[in-house]
């Protein structure tokens, strides 16, 4: 119990701060608030695990969101028939080309010894490939894109359930890290940072470009739900009598009766996108507990071990029999695959998928604070990070907005420095960012809660 | 005919606009190469430093032009840049000695000096936005062009008309004065020549009397003349929004692996190869194959290879071939 005091008071002071949001200022943002927070959560046990069991740096975590993003997308609007009898085929052969490309590039490697005129092969066969695939699927993706363009204009999904994205969405990312990895995991430390961060960057403008899969920056709106919607929620009576009951003391101080129907009506309403909020956080605590369960347990095996012997010493891990590359190419997977289900999670809750929104800025550095300021290779203290660091974003803005008007107290309303900076508040979140990470790296370089091996 | 008028639109959409870019890539990914050679870290607020040196740019050119010092056909900022510098590299001294610093005396790896460099980078980018806000914001002045494509036209007779810019040409005169100058320092000068030795061989350089102190204030001066002279350069040219400083740090990044990370030269040259690239693999050649194939062959698609929007993943594909064949980039990196 002592051991665990310190983890215990930091998350009862988060939980503490988000319900003081909800009462000062409304049970609507801190819901808000912890959901994003436990999405938050999610990406950082991710990357937790990549650079804190491992000591791999993963800058491409925004690839990774996306991917996870455009799974809830593919997995979850219906199938435009149209969109697929105008150009389905030849997305379908180029797709097939693809593969095929792929499957003969790898033969030609197996096949001849490593020389000049093999690498000349290969890439003789990758740019005729792109060649030609770019004259089969051309046609087939102005069909596609012409189809109906303000709604669809592209090849929508499956028409399945939502849920089911977010263990798609951690095989899309999953996969897309084993191909990274393969490529990349050999390089050094801040060449692998600044590699990931340059082929996540392609992956978005890929995502952002190819409107005939994604719709591009033209956003997909309207996905479908794991929840009920408000408004079917606001004509159900059991809905209304559970409001009823909760605000009964407060609905009773109202004699007049039309009062107490527009009174009960604002309350349902209030209480409808509370309701939803709510499902939302339960769905999003229950792959937090089980990811949580299943890295502690992972940190505690044999395997999780093995894992900081490499990261703390690779050549002696390396020495004892332990396979050093295939070791890190799984966690690299793994690591992603997590960050994978916390894209899909995020575009699930919003209800809709924004590309241009993918910008390095929030989804990679921002998630590599969360993991610094929390704790690296603890994975309570990533959680921890994810909400502190991301309560602090939100909640930045009224802290700066309450700032700047306690140093500018002094000055008129109009002066021109009080006008600017109030304008400017919004920024004031990089700055807290900045310094308070730049405050943890110097003073407690191992995050709030640090990581602590005890033999069990 | 045809043959000089294809010519003269290669020039026009390919060769001066990737030149002028490229010599902006190339101040910026010398700055980055000259970090990591002799601090020994991956700079991730290049961007931002960069986006820091032109606001203060144009903050001077404000107020010259409010004082009403102008340079007649040369944009104001030409006498700004030189404040600026001034003051940036206050910045950057200042930054080194509250953040950098202690993490260089405890030695630490190369990783955490990166981390604390993406703290600086949201500080410096909140600064910038606090200060001048994220809009964007031009501060050119002076005559725009130097060759007018219809005075050109009318000029040579020709079909194909030849605009150039006078930021084009002060951003490549520029690049090319001050990259000799920081070449002359390097390899002639003494403090040029103990800092390719601090670079080369920390334990060395230190054994043979160099003052690490001395190498490293240098560095960061010279580190915010090129971050502030890059910078304005490419608002100058292009537009000041903090936004689009911060994406370029990636293809700086590139720029400076490509050429080897370490290898100035290298750094410089990978700059004119990044922009190169980026822009003969997604300009579109109808033009060009309509000049000179006779009107049977002539093509009727666009020709371009990969679409615009693909321009940032071009420098980028490029990187990851040029990490996976030769980590160590086309010029040899990790000697300065």
């Amino acid at each position: 119990m002592r051991k665990n005091l310190n983890v215990i008071v930091a998350y009862t002071i988060m939980m503490g701060l988000i319900i003081l949001v909800g009462i000062f200022q409304s049970w609507n943002i801190a819901l808000s608030i912890f959901n994003l927070c436990l999405i938050s959560a999610v990406m950082t046990m991710g990357a937790n695990i990549q650079w804190g069991y491992a000591g791999l740096i993963n800058f491409g975590i925004m690839g990774y969101t996306a991917l996870g993003g455009l799974a809830a997308v593919l997995i979850s609007v219906d199938p435009v028939q149209e969109a697929w009898s105008a150009g389905g085929s030849n997305i379908l052969l180029s797709f097939l080309l693809i593969i095929g490309m792929v499957l003969l590039v790898r033969y030609v490697l197996k096949k001849y010894e490593k020389s000049k005129v093999r690498t000349y092969i290969v890439a003789t066969i990758i740019i005729a490939g792109i060649i030609i695939i770019r004259f089969v699927s051309e046609p087939g993706i102005e069909a596609i894109e012409e189809v109906d363009p303000a709604k669809t204009g592209f090849l929508g999904g499956f028409g399945l359930p939502i849920i089911f994205s977010w263990i798609v969405g951690a095989l899309f990312a999953g996969g897309l890290a084993f191909v990274i990895g393969k490529v990349a995991l050999g390089l050094r430390a801040d060449y692998l940072a600044i590699a990931t961060l340059l082929i996540s960057e392609i992956v978005i403008a890929i995502i952002k470009h190819e409107d005939w899969l994604t719709r591009g920056v033209k956003n997909v709106i309207g996905l479908k739900r794991p929840a009920p919607y408000e408004v079917n929620l606001q004509q159900t009576d059991w809905f209304i009598n559970l409001v009823e009951k909760f605000n009964l003391s407060k609905l009773n101080l109202i004699t007049d009766l039309t009062e107490r129907q527009t009174a009960l009506n604002q309350f349902v309403i209030e209480g409808s996108s509370i309701f939803v909020k709510l499902c939302y956080s339960a769905l999003f605590l229950i792959v937090v507990i089980i990811l949580l369960i299943l890295t502690q347990k992972a940190l505690y095996s044999p395997w999780g071990r093995m894992m900081r012997a490499i990261r703390d010493n690779e050549e002696a891990a390396n020495a004892m029999g332990k396979n050093v590359v295939k070791q890190h190419l799984l966690i690299f997977v793994l690591g992603s695959a997590i960050v994978g289900i916390a894209g899909a999670m995020l575009v699930t809750q919003d209800g809709l998928f924004t590309p241009g929104s993918y910008r390095p800025m929030r989804y990679t550095f921002l998630i590599w604070v969360m993991v610094i300021v929390g704790g690296s290779g603890n994975n309570f203290g990533a959680i921890l990070g994810g909400f502190v660091v991301w309560f602090l974003w939100i909640e930045s803005a009224p802290i700066g907005l309450y700032l700047v008007n306690l140093t500018t107290a002094g000055l008129a309303d109009t002066h021109f420095l009080k006008v600017h900076l109030i304008e400017s508040v919004p920024y004031f979140r990089f700055l807290m960012m900045g310094i308070g990470l730049l405050l943890i790296m110097r003073y407690r370089p191992k995050g709030i809660l640090p990581e602590k091996i005890e033999i069990k | 005919m045809d043959y000089i008028n294809a010519i003269v639109l290669l020039l026009n959409y390919i060769f001066v606009p990737a030149l002028t870019y490229g010599s902006q890539l190339a101040l910026g990914a010398i700055f980055v190469t000259l970090i990591y050679g002799i601090l020994r870290f991956a700079n991730f607020a290049t961007g931002d430093m960069m986006s820091f040196g032109t606001m203060v740019t144009i903050l001077f050119t404000w107020y010259f032009q409010s004082l009403g010092i102008s340079l007649g056909i040369l944009p104001t900022a030409l006498i700004a840049i030189p404040f600026a510098i001034i003051f940036m590299v206050g910045y950057m001294l200042l930054i080194d000695k509250f953040v950098f610093k202690y993490y260089r005396i405890s030695k630490s790896p190369p990783v955490q000096l990166a981390m604390v460099s993406i703290g600086v980078m949201f500080v410096t980018q909140a600064v910038v936005r606090i200060i001048i806000g994220p809009s964007d914001r031009r501060f050119f002045d002076g005559e725009k062009f130097l060759i007018k494509a219809s005075e050109f036209k009318e000029m040579t007779g020709l079909n194909e008309g030849l605009a150039i810019k006078s930021t084009q040409v002060i951003t490549i005169i520029v690049t090319l004065i001050l990259v000799s100058a920081l070449f002359l320092f390097l390899n002639k000068t003494k403090t040029g020549k103990s800092m390719r030795a601090y670079s080369d061989n920390e334990d060395l350089a230190l054994l043979s009397g160099i003052d690490p102190k001395k190498i490293v204030m240098i560095t960061w001066i010279i580190a915010g003349v090129l971050a502030t002279i890059g910078g304005a350069l490419y608002g100058l040219d292009k537009s000041f929004k903090p936004f689009t400083y911060f994406n370029n740090m990636l293809p700086i990044f590139a720029a400076a692996i490509v050429g080897g990370i370490g290898n100035p030269f290298g750094a410089f040259l990978g700059g004119y190869v990044i922009a190169f690239s980026e822009i003969l693999l997604t300009y579109a050649y109808k033009k060009f194959f309509m000049y000179l194939l006779p009107e049977s062959l002539e093509p009727n698609t666009l020709v371009q290879l990969l679409s615009t929007d693909y321009k940032f993943a071009v420098s980028f594909s490029i990187l990851v071939i040029v990490l996976l064949y030769r980590p160590s980039g086309i010029f040899k990196g990790k000697i300065l």
